[in-house]
């Protein structure tokens, strides 16, 4: 399994802990993997109202029909009462898994957009998908009612396509559509949506509509639903798992797009076809959770310095230290100044954006 | 696409009548074939043969119907001024930018009709500095030359580490096999791109200015690299700017200015001062080798008197 040079990959790895071929690719999977169910149970044990590890045990249990299997063993499944269940899994269990599905598919959005502009500041909002879906929501928040909070999902997803479809019109109206053109394309609309969505604010929004659209614009999982588990576990289970299969063809970029080319990969339509995956993957997040950042800008950074730039590891990698991280992000968010709630936007930047410095400095021998 | 016979286009000493205006008189006397290499003649269904290639951008040709063949087991070197082509004409034979108009054909196959992958594996191409930022490992990143060769959904196998690992020998970049590509120096990358290219395992070797960077012994080293391979079979093809490098090492060589071909054949009937100074506007002497017996070129940039430019 391992290469002949022993002694040297042992040693001369230059940090590279996780050897291609070896046995370390899956045992780092199989722990981070143990990591994030860890720290989903963590986040739905930690929290303001002290629930017990039994009382989630019996609820869990309750709701999965565990008692069906525990009954006939002749272990009784005592269902909490209404109020606490309800804490356990109306609140704290979606608001957990909405945070590990927009945690991982950010990741993998924030790798493939690095690797495939390979602009390593590409984050999954580059295309100005952040920015069309914060109008999208503002827009029907600005308008209000509690029938158009139900749409503010759909027209936040449109809006990201939008955007999406706006950036990779105007890059192909410049002509090919390379990473630097996409980047500014990204970069244009982006600035347009922003202005829009400060114009509607400025204009309109008044008393606790500002602090849900603040809210919102910073990123949030604090009104997970199931339906939100639904939404952004699918999107992240089937574009995300397409983008993760995707790991040879991003290899292939890793010196440029002729590189590509000359390796075989049919370099215009991968592009697309991945930044469409991106993008759409991207909406569906951005439609439950609104835009938080850093995640898929910094994960993919930090994860890299373990696996290098092997795309099929660094993706599932980078998935399952997203999820996690964006649950522990979300546990501080709703606990550090409880009963008060921040938006998690707020602690992935504050979290994120010394860990980036740190990050950078490590690469510095790089640059 | 036209089609055409595989084996229309043939290595002409002297020149290529490829229809633009010759320069001046055809070189006297050809000089003297050297010992050994340049006598070698290839069938010519093997190896690679261009013809009538055409590529232009904003309305202007950047190649204009070259024509030229590249023997096969044969070192052809690439040579012409800066800006004549050289770089655009090796992207058109990979397919990388495909060519407006023409034909190439290596081996009997139409490359330009040859499924990418296909052509993956057939052909490599060593571009010119090709950098990243990434934090790759010169081993991972020689082991993407065995991305054609094995599924998408597939990682490396133990055979692809192992073609990895000799074709980080055979390009003398074993050593650097854990070191990261972002931190070589020119000539290193330069070294871990031919291990590259050399892990494809390809029959049709493409190379652009691959000497770029190196000091003068990591240039022979290259040069000897590129002889070895040819003798194991595979058609080489390198852009040069180094004038005595072509002279040292080619066994052929095609010079190209603005678009055009100019010259092509056995290296010494090539590289004389009629051709030369026309081309790149400089004064020129052809000496031998007082060993290996092949031309050594002097440059001076003194007007020739009666040469036409
Ligand atoms: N994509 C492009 N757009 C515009 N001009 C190009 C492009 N590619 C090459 N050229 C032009 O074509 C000519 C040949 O370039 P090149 O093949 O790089 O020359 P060489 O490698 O021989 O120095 C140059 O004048 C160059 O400016
Ligand atoms: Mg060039």
């Amino acid at each position: 399994m391992s290469r002949t040079r022993g002694p040297v990959a042992a040693t001369g790895g230059r940090g590279h802990g996780v050897r291609a071929g070896g046995r370390g690719p899956v045992a780092a999977g199989i722990a981070l993997g143990g990591v994030l169910v860890a720290s989903l149970l963590g986040a739905v044990l930690i929290g303001p109202a002290e629930l017990s590890a039994a009382e989630v045990g019996r609820s869990l249990a309750t709701h999965l029909r565990l008692d069906l299997l525990l009954g006939p063993l002749g272990l009784e499944v005592e269902p909490l009462s209404p109020i606490r269940d309800g804490m356990v899994w109306h609140l704290r269990a979606p608001r957990a898994l909405t945070a590990a599905a927009v945690g991982a598919g950010l990741a993998v959005c924030g790798v493939v957009m690095q690797s495939l502009t390979r602009n390593p500041l590409a984050d999954p909002y580059l295309l100005g998908l952040s920015s069309g879906a914060s109008l999208g929501a503002v827009l029907v928040l600005v308008a209000g009612g509690a029938a158009a909070l139900a749409l503010l999902p759909v027209a936040a997803f449109a809006g990201a396509v939008l955007a999406l479809a706006a950036a990779l019109g105007l890059a192909g109206a410049l002509g090919q559509v390379t990473p630097t053109r996409t980047v500014l394309a990204g970069l244009a609309i982006s600035q347009m949506c922003s202005a829009a969505v400060s114009f509607v604010i400025f204009w309109s929004v008044k008393g606790d509509a500002f602090r849900e659209v603040m809210s919102w614009l910073m990123g949030s999982v604090g009104s997970a639903t199931w339906t939100s588990v639904a939404v952004t576990g699918i999107a992240t289970l089937v574009l995300g798992t397409g983008l993760m299969l995707c790991g040879s063809i991003l290899d292939a970029f890793t010196f440029g797009e002729s590189a590509a080319a000359t390796l075989g990969v049919d370099v215009q339509r991968a592009r697309w076809g991945l930044l469409v995956a991106v993008a759409l993957l991207t909406g569906a997040l951005v439609s439950q959770s609104g835009s938080i950042g850093f995640v898929g800008l910094i994960l993919p950074h930090a994860v890299r310095l373990v696996t290098g730039a092997r795309h099929r590891l660094l993706l599932p990698l980078s998935a399952l230290a997203g999820a996690s991280f964006l649950v522990w992000a979300d546990t501080l968010a709703r606990t550090v100044f409880a009963p008060r709630e921040l938006p998690v936007g707020i602690v992935t930047a504050a979290v994120g954006a010394p860990v980036f410095a740190f990050l950078l400095w490590k690469g510095r021998s790089r640059a | 696409m036209t089609d055409r016979s595989p084996s229309s286009p043939s290595i002409t000493p002297g020149r290529l009548p490829a229809g633009q205006a010759p320069p001046t008189s055809a070189p006297a006397a050809p000089a003297p074939a050297g010992p050994g290499r340049e006598a070698r003649h290839q069938p010519q269904d093997t190896g690679l043969a261009a013809d009538r290639v055409s590529w232009g951008v904003d309305g202007r040709l950047v190649l204009d119907g070259v024509a030229l063949a590249a023997p096969g087991a044969a070192v052809t070197g690439l040579l012409g001024p800066n800006g004549s082509g050289k770089s655009t004409l090796l992207r058109a034979i990979a397919g990388v930018r495909p060519p407006d108009d023409g034909g190439v054909v290596f081996d009997g196959d139409d490359l330009l009709r040859l499924g990418r992958r296909a052509r993956a594996r057939t052909l490599a191409l060593v571009e010119q500095d090709a950098g990243t930022d990434l934090p790759v490992t010169v081993h991972d990143a020689v082991l993407l030359g065995r991305i054609p060769h094995r599924s998408l959904l597939a990682g490396p196998s133990d055979a692809d580490r192992e073609t990895a690992d000799r074709a980080l020998e055979r390009a003398g970049a074993a050593e650097l096999a854990d070191r990261e590509v972002a931190t070589l120096s020119g000539g290193e990358r330069q070294r871990v791109h031919l291990a590259r290219a050399l892990a494809q395992t390809p029959r049709l070797l493409l190379l652009d200015e691959p000497t770029n960077h190196l000091d003068v012994a990591a240039q022979l080293h290259t040069m000897r690299v590129l002889r070895t391979l040819a003798d194991d079979g595979v058609t080489v093809l390198a852009a040069l700017h180094d004038l005595n490098l072509a002279a040292a090492t080619c066994d052929h060589v095609v010079l190209i200015d603005r678009g055009r071909v100019v010259a092509a054949g056995p290296t010494a009937q090539v590289l004389v001062p009629e051709i030369i100074e026309p081309t790149y506007g400089v004064s020129c002497d052809v000496l031998r080798h007082p060993r290996t017996g092949r031309p050594v070129l002097t440059f001076s940039t003194a007007p020739v008197p009666g040469s036409v430019h």
